[in-house]
Order: C-alpha cells, then structure tokens, then sequence
C-alpha cells in the first residue's frame, strides 16, 4: 500500500517521464540520480576546463620548460582560489546592493 | 511478457528479466560515462592545442622546427601538469567549503 503510493507520487513528479509500466519508477529515480550526478561531475571538469586555461594565460608567461618553478606552481594554485574568492565576493556585494535600494 | 507489463508494484515473476534489465541498464550508464570521458579528453586536447600552438609557434613557417617541437612536447606536459594542480586545488576548496556549510548550519 505504501509502496504504491509512493511510485504515484513518483510519476508525478517526473513530469518528463510519462507514466510507463515497463519503466518502473525505482528504475527511472536510479536513473535519474545518476544523470544529476554525471551532469555534476561534467560541470565541474568544465569548470576545471576553465580555470585551467585562464591561469595558464595568467601565471606561465615563459617558455615551457621541463618542470613548473614554484612560483609558477603557486600562482596557479592562488589563481584558482582568489578566482573562487572572487566569485563569492561579488555575489554578496551583489546580494549587499540588492538589499540597500 | 505479462510480467514486464504487468503491474508495477509487484515484483517481476521471471528471475531472467530483471537481470536483462540490469544489463541493459548498466550498458546505458557504462556508455554515458564513456561519452563523458571522451568529450572530457577532446576539451583537453583542443585547449592544449590552442595554447601550445600560440606559445610555441611564434612564427609559422613551412614546417616545425625541432626546438618547435620540443617547446610542444614539454608544453603538452605542462598543460596537463597545470590541469591536475588546477583540479586538485578546486576539488579541495570546494570540500572545504562544504565542511564550512556543514559546521554553520550547526
């Protein structure tokens, strides 16, 4: 009884989905907790992606040698933090703006 | 073919359905991971690419210099060295900010 109420108030909240007996709702909540979790990851490698790309043009100025100088080595590693720095920075001055007018 | 139709609250009678199921199943997740994976390693190759290029290749000319291709090789191996410092970097802030969210709302 309770296991039934639960798969229809499944179904209705899958809008997506229409209701289908071969695709059992336990199924589809496992297969959807597994999309959200690839597309998650997949988010944050682009995100990686990004960063990546922006501080190479930032920190490694010279000529690719055989191994990273530890400056080098540590401005990426301060670029990627005062980025995500600077991003929550800006949303609470956003935020501070928002609620003074 | 009344149990895969048939209803949904009850467990299906036959015991080779559900494992056909779950193959089918794991054949799905096993290639949405592999098509991850591979646009994951294509970004890597274009962006290596594009910055290796505007390093190392100052000056096109008809073919690669050797002191070209040597710039090429150790960039490749920088780029993915700044990849992992990058990826480690993030992924350790961001446990640290959820061990902050976790601690606050404490």
């Amino acid at each position: 009884m309770a296991e039934q109420f639960d798969e229809a108030t499944q179904v209705r909240t899958l809008p997506f989905y229409p209701p289908n007996p071969t695709n059992r709702p336990d199924r589809q909540r496992e297969l959807q907790g597994f999309m959200e979790r690839e597309q998650a990851q997949a988010r944050m490698q682009q995100s990686i992606h990004n960063f990546t790309s922006m501080c190479w043009d930032k920190c490694i100025t010279g000529t690719p040698s055989t191994r990273f100088s530890s400056s080098e080595q540590n401005c990426l590693q301060n670029c990627v933090e005062r980025f995500l720095d600077t991003s929550l920075f800006m949303i609470r001055k956003i935020e501070e703006q928002r609620g003074a007018s | 073919m009344s149990s895969f139709f048939g209803g949904s609250s009850s467990q299906p009678s036959s015991p080779s359905s559900p494992a056909d199921a779950a193959a089918r199943k794991e054949a799905v997740m096993n290639s949405i991971r592999g098509e991850l994976a591979l646009a994951n390693a294509q970004e890597l190759i274009n962006k290596t690419n594009d910055k290796c290029f505007a390093k190392c290749v100052t000056k096109p000319s008809t073919s690669l210099s050797s002191s070209e291709e040597t710039c090429l090789v150790r960039c490749l191996d920088r780029y993915m060295e700044a990849f992992n410092i990058v990826s480690r970097t993030y992924t350790t802030r961001l446990a640290r900010e959820r061990l902050d969210v976790q601690s606050d709302s404490l």
